[in-house]
């Protein structure tokens, strides 16, 4: 298939993917579909294979067996043009604490090749409420600002695709409402939201859908009830088909 | 092509602004690399007239040793806060990527080598301005074998427990021919009466051996970066 040179897709489709890394399996046979203009949780116990996935999902990790569709595109197949449609916000900011929180969003402009950089990166200061610490050098950021400039760096080249990994860490409340209407907009443009928390309580009525991550198995929770209700009956329920492992 | 140098260059900048700010790399290296030459020059240099061939040899050993020291501490500062994902994840050639993070090495690796040349050229009377640039070029050839074998190990190095153990253990048997080549050519080159025909010799199979590590270096580099 030729590689394409502007490149979208409206959903991204898991089927069968395994990660393993030596004799440990992190994922098995994980299959998920998310689509354009749906925000989808992913939850689980540490250590369930969470971030594996999303590595998965963001093209940074090849799965051992199965495959990841972008639209009809394959990671291999788009090439280095799939990964301008993907935002990753991980556990750990990925930005470089001795530049400026200017520095920082410029530099990762250039290297996504976008036009109007200082525009983009006054806009993306003002909406992470960081224009009067612009250059100011990250290290001296509280986690909570940390947190807030990485997730502009993740959205800075508006993508189709957007992971983020706890994004609800540090935050102070005012910041957790604002990430909360920053997400409901991105479903509102049409992207595809993956979010990996453990705040259950706060993104209670935010998800579409939530996804539970076990043991490197994958399930889509129940649609009633609240959602830390919904986990915890699939924990147990979980737990008790092992013979009472717990979670 | 203009995409790719452009990365290049953004890399270059950023890892420069980065030592600007925190001048961790150069004081470190810098600081071992004189250290070096002058314990050197207290074992060879006897009544003013250093051992025959020694300054060739403390050269290159400081420039190896004060390189591995640099290449330990290249990948790290993007690993710091899980940063290399963040580069991995543009949507560049990630050569690219390589090429950068080299080029920013090799410019540091140039200010430190500028000191210490004129260390060892003073205390142990190399005729350094002889041939200047057959000794620029054996140099600087040199220092690409070595730093380009480096950055791939270096990265690859990145996401492993015992990279500070394991770098030297896998970068010195495979630039050993440079370091030797290295060696021999500044020897000959720093003779009263250098024969410029082995000089040459030297500086030539200098630049194949780098164009065979960089070429290596920049096939297997996004490989190596896949998780």
């Amino acid at each position: 298939m030729p590689r394409p040179s502007h490149l979208d897709f409206d959903q991204v489709v898991a089927s069968g993917v395994s990660r393993s890394y030596g004799r440990r399996r992190a994922l098995r046979h994980v299959s998920l579909c998310c689509r354009g203009g749906e925000i989808v949780g992913l939850v689980g116990p540490n250590g369930a294979g969470k971030s594996t996935l999303l590595g998965v999902l963001s093209t940074l990790a090849e799965p051992s067996f199965g495959e990841v569709r972008y639209g009809k595109w394959t990671a291999r197949g788009a090439g280095t043009r799939l990964r301008a449609q993907i935002g990753f916000l991980s556990h750990e900011l990925q930005l470089y604490p001795e530049l400026t929180a200017r520095e920082n969003l410029a530099f990762f402009a250039g290297m996504y090749g976008l036009d109007k950089v200082d525009a983009r990166v006054e806009a993306a200061l003002e909406t992470a409420a960081l224009s009067d610490r612009a250059d100011d050098v990250v290290e001296g950021f509280s986690r909570g600002m940390r947190q807030r400039l990485a997730l502009e760096r993740a959205l800075l080249h508006t993508p189709r695709l957007v992971l983020l990994d706890e994004p609800f860490t540090g935050l102070d409340e005012s910041a957790v409402a604002a990430l909360m209407h920053r997400l409901s907009l991105l479903r509102t443009d049409g992207r595809i939201v993956l979010v990996v928390t453990h705040d259950l309580d706060t993104v209670d009525g935010l998800l579409d859908r939530a996804l539970m991550l076990r043991h490197g198995r994958i399930r889509e929770l129940p649609a009633t009830g609240t959602l830390r209700e919904r986990y915890r009956v699939e924990v147990q329920e979980a737990s008790s088909k092992l013979g009472g492992v717990s979670a | 092509m203009t995409r790719f140098l452009q990365v290049v260059w953004l890399v270059v900048r950023k890892d420069l602004r980065v030592e600007s700010r925190n001048k961790e790399m150069l004081v470190t290296t810098l600081f071992f690399a004189v250290s070096c030459v002058m314990v050197f020059a207290f074992a060879f240099v006897r009544g003013g007239r250093a051992v025959d061939g020694a300054a060739a040899g403390v050269l290159w050993i400081a420039v190896a040793f004060a390189g591995t020291l640099a290449l330990g501490r290249a990948f790290e500062r993007e690993r710091y806060q899980d940063a290399l994902r963040g580069l991995l994840l543009a949507p560049v050639d990630r050569p690219a990527i390589y090429l950068g993070k080299l080029s920013g090495l090799l410019l540091l690796l140039a200010v430190v080598e500028l000191v210490v040349v004129l260390m060892v050229a003073l205390m142990f009377q190399a005729p350094l301005f002889e041939h200047p640039f057959r000794m620029l070029a054996l140099l600087a050839l040199g220092t690409l074998g070595f730093a380009s074998v480096g950055t791939l190990f270096s990265a690859m190095l990145v996401r492993t427990r015992s990279r500070a153990v394991l770098l030297p253990v896998l970068l010195y048997p495979v630039t050993i021919p440079v370091l030797i080549m290295g060696v021999s050519g500044t020897n000959v080159l720093w003779q009263p009466e250098p024969d410029l025909a082995m000089v040459q010799l030297w500086t030539s199979l200098l630049l194949f051996f780098d164009a065979v590590f960089l070429t290596l270096a920049l096939w297997t580099f996004e490989p190596v970066m896949t998780e």
